[in-house]
C-alpha cells in the first residue's frame, strides 16, 4: 500500500528513467503469470478467467434469444456489461456500476463489435423475429491494474469457449442442453493499454502505477493488424508522437497477448 | 439404497473443496465449493464507518452483500441486487454476527461480499461457509467459525444439500441451516415448504451433524493457508 503518491510517483518516474518499475518489470513487460482458464462457470454458454499477474477477471456469456433491431433485421445483437465487485479491491464500492466500470465495458464492446468478432448474421434465427442476444458480462475477482487489457482477453476467451444452448420447438432455449456447436467467432480483437507517467510509456500498470499516471491510451487490434477501438482515457494529454509509439507498442504487445488465446 | 437423483446417500453431502486466501487485495477471502454451486467471500475492514451515522460506539457493524454472477445460474440474471440478494445479504450477515466479537471493534466496520460463480442449489449457504473462513483469515476476533449447509425434505426422506434438480422436484422442502460448531448454536434457520414436526427435528439433527463435517474443511483450508504460504 503506498501512502505517500507524491513522493511514489517521483519514484516510479526515477526508475523509468532506467527502464526499471517497482516490481521490477521492463516498461513494456507484462506481468506475469498471465493465464486463461476456460470454462470457470458452467451455467454460462461460454466463461473464462483471465489472470494478469494479480489482476483477476472473470467473464461468462450468456445466450438468449430474442428480437433483432428493426434496422438489422437478419442479426443477433451483443451487449458487454462490467462489474467492479467490491470485493476485488477496497477503491470499490457496492452499488450501482460507475463510470469507470462502465467505460471499461463500453472500451470491451466496441473492440468486440467493430471488429466483427462474432459473426451475427448467424445468429438470425429467424429474419425479423427472432435472434440469439449475446450478453457478455465481465466480473472483476481481484483489481490489481489493468482490468481493461484482462477484461477485453476475458472477453474474448469467453467467447470462444460459447456453445449454443439447445433451441427447442417452440422456439425457447433449453439451456439444460448445450450444443456442439461454437458461437461463430470471426475475428480475435485484442486491447493494450499503454499508460504515461511523467514522460515514459508503461505497459500493463498495476494499480499503484494507475494511481500516479498522466494518462493511458487503449488500443484494441485485431489478428489482421486493423486497429477497431482506441480509448485515451485518465487525464493529461498525448502527443501525436507518443500515440504513434503507442500505436506501435499495441501492435506487438497484442500479438503477444494473442499467443495465449488457443 | 439411494434415491438421490445423483446416487448421494440421503445423508451425504456433494464433493466439497474450500480455499482461504483467493482475493489479493482483500483482508481476508476464501472459496467454497460444494457440488457444482462455487461461493467467493472476501472481507474489508475493520475500518471507518461510512456513513458516519451508522457508526456504533460500542461495537463493529457488520456489513454483507450477496451477489450472483448474472451467467452463474441457467437463465441469466440481471447484474445487481434484486429482492432475493438483499434478503438473503441480511440473513448471511445475521448467520455469521453471533460468531464475531463485534465489541473488540469499537466505531467500525467490517464489510463481507460474497459472489456466487455458479450456482446449483445452496448458493446463501456456500456463501455462510466461505464468509467466515474469509473473516477469520481476515484476522477479526471470532468465537467460532460458521458451517453451513442446506437439509430438506424431497419425496418424502429427510436430505442433505439438496442440488437444483433436487429443489425443483414437486413438493420439495428446503431448510437452510448454519451452525456453530463449538458453539453448538443454529445462526440461520430458513424454511421453504411443508414439514411435519418430527421430520423437521429429523432434519435439524441431520443439519448441525452435516456441519460439524464442514467444519472441519473450513478448519483446514485455514491451516493450509499459513502452512503452505511460507509468508
Amino acid at each position: 500500500m503506498i501512502v505517500d503518491g507524491v513522493n511514489f510517483k517521483k519514484y516510479v518516474m526515477e526508475l523509468s528513467k532506467k527502464e526499471k518499475r517497482v516490481d521490477g518489470r521492463g516498461l513494456l513487460e507484462y506481468r506475469k503469470p498471465i493465464k486463461i482458464e476456460y470454462g470457470v462457470s458452467k451455467n454460462a454458454e461460454g466463461s473464462a478467467t483471465v489472470t494478469i499477474g494479480k489482476t483477476k477477471v472473470v467473464c461468462g456469456v450468456k445466450l438468449e434469444i430474442g428480437e433483432p433491431y428493426p434496422d438489422r433485421p437478419d442479426e443477433g445483437t451483443m451487449i458487454v456489461t462490467a462489474e467492479f465487485a467490491a470485493l476485488a479491491s477496497p477503491e470499490f464500492e457496492p452499488g450501482a456500476p460507475g463510470e469507470k466500470s462502465i467505460e471499461l465495458a463500453r472500451i470491451v464492446d466496441r473492440g468486440i463489435r467493430e471488429s466483427g468478432a462474432i459473426d451475427v448474421k448467424k445468429l438470425c434465427v429467424k429474419p425479423g423475429e427472432k435472434v440469439w442476444l449475446a450478453f457478455i458480462d465481465i466480473y472483476v475477482q481481484n483489481h490489481d491494474g489493468n482490468l481493461i487489457d484482462a477484461s477485453a482477453l476475458a472477453a474474448l476467451a469467453a467467447l470462444m469457449d460459447a456453445k449454443f444452448p439447445k433451441l427447442k420447438e417452440d422456439g425457447t432455449v433449453d439451456y439444460k442442453e448445450h450444443t456442439n456447436e461454437k458461437l461463430p467467432i470471426v475475428h480475435k480483437p485484442i486491447a493494450c493499454t499503454i499508460t504515461k507517467i511523467g514522460d515514459k510509456l508503461f505497459v500493463d500498470a498495476n494499480v499503484d502505477e494507475e494511481n500516479v499516471s498522466d494518462g493511458r491510451i487503449t488500443i484494441t487490434i485485431d489478428e489482421t493488424g486493423t486497429i477497431n477501438a482506441l480509448q485515451k482515457g485518465g487525464m493529461g494529454g498525448m502527443t501525436e508522437e507518443e500515440i504513434n509509439k503507442c500505436i506501435e507498442i499495441a501492435m506487438e504487445k497484442t500479438n503477444e497477448l494473442r499467443k495465449f488465446i488457443v | 439404497m439411494s434415491e438421490r437423483p445423483d446416487g448421494r446417500k440421503f445423508d451425504e453431502m456433494r464433493p466439497i473443496e474450500a480455499k482461504v486466501g483467493v482475493i489479493e487485495q482483500a483482508d481476508g477471502s476464501a472459496m467454497f465449493k460444494i457440488g457444482k454451486t462455487i461461493a467467493i467471500a472476501g472481507v474489508y475492514g475493520p475500518k471507518q464507518v461510512h456513513p458516519k451515522h451508522l457508526e456504533d460506539p460500542e461495537k463493529a457493524i457488520l456489513r454483507c452483500y450477496y451477489d450472483m454472477y448474472s451467467f452463474s445460474v441457467p437463465e441469466r440474471e440481471r447484474p445487481g441486487p434484486d429482492r432475493r440478494s438483499i434478503e438473503l445479504s441480511m440473513v448471511i450477515k445475521n448467520a455469521l454476527l453471533p460468531a464475531v466479537f463485534v465489541k473488540e471493534y469499537p466505531k467500525s466496520q467490517i464489510e463481507i461480499f460474497v459472489s456466487i460463480i455458479q450456482a446449483d442449489a445452496g448458493t446463501r449457504c456456500a456463501a455462510i461457509s466461505a464468509a467466515s473462513m474469509a473473516l477469520a483469515d481476515a484476522g477479526i476476533a471470532m468465537k467460532d467459525i460458521v458451517s453451513s449447509v442446506a437439509v430438506g425434505h424431497v419425496n418424502n426422506k429427510v436430505v442433505v444439500d439438496l442440488n437444483k434438480e433436487e429443489e425443483d422436484v414437486e413438493g420439495t422442502t428446503d431448510i437452510p441451516l448454519a451452525y456453530m460448531p463449538r458453539m453448538k448454536k443454529i445462526t440461520l434457520l430458513q424454511l421453504d415448504g411443508k414439514m411435519p414436526k418430527d421430520k423437521l427435528r429429523e432434519a435439524i439433527a441431520l443439519g448441525t451433524k452435516s456441519c460439524e463435517k464442514i467444519y472441519e474443511v473450513q478448519k483446514k483450508a485455514l491451516k493450509d493457508r499459513y502452512n503452505t504460504s511460507g509468508e
